[in-house]
């Protein structure tokens, strides 16, 4: 689950870090009241959606007047903003931050953490090069990166936050700032089970006082189970829809961009199956694990999601019965193509436990399903069925 | 020989007595398992499964002799459980939950570590000796005792391999489904390890998902310590970057962990791999034929 900028702020000023303030505005008139009472010459009207590159998509704006942030607010709000990190479809902008002034700045600075999976530490990253994307600075310039590895057992010390202070050819004094600040988010980090988090650019003002203008926290969404605080903030309007619907069920469903619909048991054998969709040639439509405990009205629900999306022309239905049935999935989708309405080929492959079970009760439906025999021959007969409609 | 269970494993189940302690118990029961006993906090001294059920680990452990655990409670209470048994004293621990926050197994991981324990999971299906010993959820009946080892982070990818090595007669040492959680408690090249060391393994079949860059660093350990055959496969050529596929490691982020770079590790560390997951059999087939070993 990811936080919106003003949200990450929010929480993060709540540990100590100085934040650029802002005010939040859902329309012109909200927008032109927190300019007023912000109260600077100019002020940034930055579109909140669940995604980096706002600027460079037009999402972030300086005003110089209450009617300006109220035009750009305008302009911006029912949109949807296409960034380089969304999908050509974009991010729907409900609510924007107007937000106070920093300019102008002597330095950009970037300071992030994410959990490091191969030293299996929670790693902070901080750099010279703020303001720009890390990945780009990582890749031309990584001495200008300073990582810095926790132990869990003793939690981020100071030492190590000073040590990248002076690194960064911090003064004295913002060396101070910056312990602080970085002891902050650390705690921030893993008391609300932060998955990543960056603040890029870390600026350091005119008077030389660090503060944090743009945050972006993605939370793990494992323990969300213990921050019900953070989930009542959740905007689900920045979540694909069916993905939403699929959560809702138990199942793990992400969108793509092809036109044959997957159903698979187990995420590993998911992605297997979509990548053996495209050996073959063909596109698949999306990932869907139905999981190990699959049941009829998993299955059903699953269906559902799948033709709900257009652009599918044909399904691959590929189980694995480990400890799951065959013959109950038999059911569950007879079931389901009775009651969904499929008029596209399904192509099912049922292996493992009372897989001929299953495989009988499929042929004596009377449904027009087509039986495959091993993952490469459902492949290429699911690929096989789009070639025939267009030829 | 095999590798970390045998028939003379004595296993504990922590959540014993729930759902999922209940049905894969008796499931490993009757795969001849030695499950010994179980706990449930709150159940000591009553009788499930007609096995005893102990309050505490460190009673279970002193009372049945246990050297492995096998961990159902749910994802909240894992850490607990996962520490409660590092301090009775077992030696491995399997952890199949699903859903334990990353942040708690950073720090369970660091535990286990200053300890005797091998923990595999969490997030995972277990491991089973063929014929001997099955800790975990996956399908005893497709098994057959034999020469592959075979370690994943997918657990019905496993199964994948299984069949198609029972298939063509190989069939396998022993199986380790490491799970498919970023930070896992026994990694590919722990697996390898092992197996690179176990008499009974002939050949390995890797198979790594994307996210992350464990698949990398395993082929590194390959090319310099592995003499055995290994067969690679990697899922995830189609998923599209910054999604969460299921599991919660296999994610590209920041356009790193792509099965592209891994598969191009295993080709420069000279693993022989597949694109196809319905070749994982044949392609370890082909390579022990090549190398004259069957």
């Amino acid at each position: 689950m990811n936080l919106h900028e003003y949200q990450a702020k929010e929480l993060l000023a709540k540990y100590g870090l100085r934040v650029q303030t802002g005010i939040l505005a859902t329309n012109e008139a909200e927008a032109g009241a927190a300019f007023d009472k912000l109260g600077g010459k100019f002020a940034v009207v930055k579109a909140q959606v669940h995604a980096g590159g706002r600027g460079k998509a037009g999402g972030v704006k300086v005003v110089k007047s209450k009617d300006e942030a109220m035009a750009v607010t305008k302009s911006l709000i029912g949109t949807r903003l296409v960034t380089y990190q969304t999908d050509a479809h974009g991010q729907p902008v409900n609510s924007v931050y107007v937000s106070e002034d920093l300019y102008p700045m002597q330095r950009e600075l970037y300071l992030g953490a994410v959990v490091d999976r191969s030293s299996r530490r929670i790693t902070f990253m901080a750099s010279t090069e703020g303001g720009v994307e890390i990945e780009k600075v990582a890749e031309e310039t990584p001495e200008k990166i300073f990582k810095v590895v926790v132990d869990p057992l003793v939690g981020l010390q100071p030492f190590q936050a000073r040590e990248v202070g002076f690194k960064l050819g911090l003064t004295p004094d913002q060396i101070g700032q910056f312990t602080k600040l970085m002891l902050g988010s650390y705690k921030a980090f893993v008391e609300n089970d932060f998955a990543l988090f960056e603040i890029n650019p870390l600026a350091i003002r005119e008077n030389g006082d660090l503060v944090c203008v743009d945050a972006k926290v993605a939370l793990d969404s494992n323990a969300l189970y213990r921050h019900p605080d953070l989930l009542a903030i959740r905007d689900k309007s920045q979540e694909n829809e069916r993905e939403l619907k699929a959560s809702e069920f138990e199942l793990n469903y992400v969108a793509l961009e092809g036109n044959i619909g997957c159903m698979v048991n187990g995420a590993g054998l998911a992605m297997a199956t979509m990548d053996i969709i495209k050996l073959y040639g063909g596109q698949p439509a999306n990932f869907l694990d139905v999981g190990g405990g699959a049941t009829k009205a998993r299955v059903i629900e699953a269906f559902k999601l799948i033709l709900a999306d257009e652009s599918v022309k044909a399904v691959l239905i590929n189980i694995f019965g480990g400890i799951v049935r065959c013959d109950m999935i038999a059911e569950a989708i007879i079931a389901a193509v009775k009651e969904v309405h499929v008029s596209v080929p399904v192509v099912v492959r049922l292996e493992g436990n009372n897989a001929e079970v299953g495989a009988k009760l499929l042929s004596e439906s009377g449904l027009d399903l087509i039986p495959a025999d091993g993952l490469a021959d459902a492949a290429k007969k699911v690929v096989g069925t789009l070639k025939e409609i267009v030829s | 020989m095999s590798v970390l269970v045998n028939k003379d494993t004595r296993v504990l189940v922590q959540g014993f007595t729930g759902k999922n302690g209940t049905f894969h118990s008796e499931q490993a029961l009757t795969y001849g398992t030695k499950v010994v006993g179980g706990v449930t906090p709150g159940k000591g001294g009553t009788v499930h499964l007609e096995l005893p059920v102990f309050n505490t680990m460190r009673e279970a452990v002193d009372e049945t002799n246990a050297d492995a655990s096998v961990i159902y409670v749910p994802a909240p209470f894992v850490l607990d459980s996962i520490v409660e048994a590092v301090d009775a004293g077992v030696k491995l621990i399997v952890c199949i939950t699903e859903g334990v926050p990353t942040l708690d197994m950073l720090q369970v991981k660091r535990y286990v570590e200053s300890s005797g324990s091998r923990l595999i999971g969490p997030n995972c299906p277990g491991i089973i000796t063929p014929g001997e010993c099955k800790i975990g959820i996956m399908p005893g009946h497709i098994h057959l005792k034999g020469k592959i080892g075979i370690v994943s982070r997918s657990g019905t990818l496993t199964y994948e391999a299984v069949a198609q090595t029972t298939k063509l007669g190989l069939g396998q040492s022993t199986c380790i489904g490491i799970g498919g959680d970023p930070i896992p408690g026994t990694s590919h090249i722990d697996a390898l390890e092992l197996f690179q060391n176990d008499p009974q393994t002939e050949a390995i079949i890797m198979i790594g998902e994307i996210g992350g860059s464990a698949e990398e660093e395993a082929a590194e350990y390959v090319k310099s310590n592995v003499t055995k055959p290994v067969v690679g496969y990697i899922a995830g050529v189609t998923a599209p970057k910054g999604k969460r596929m299921g599991h919660a490691g296999a994610i590209i982020s920041g356009g790193k962990g792509t099965a592209e770079e891994k598969f191009a590790a295993f080709e420069k560390a000279g693993i022989a791999y597949t694109r196809s997951p319905a070749e994982l059999g044949s392609t370890m087939y082909d390579l022990l034929k090549k190398k004259k070993m069957i």
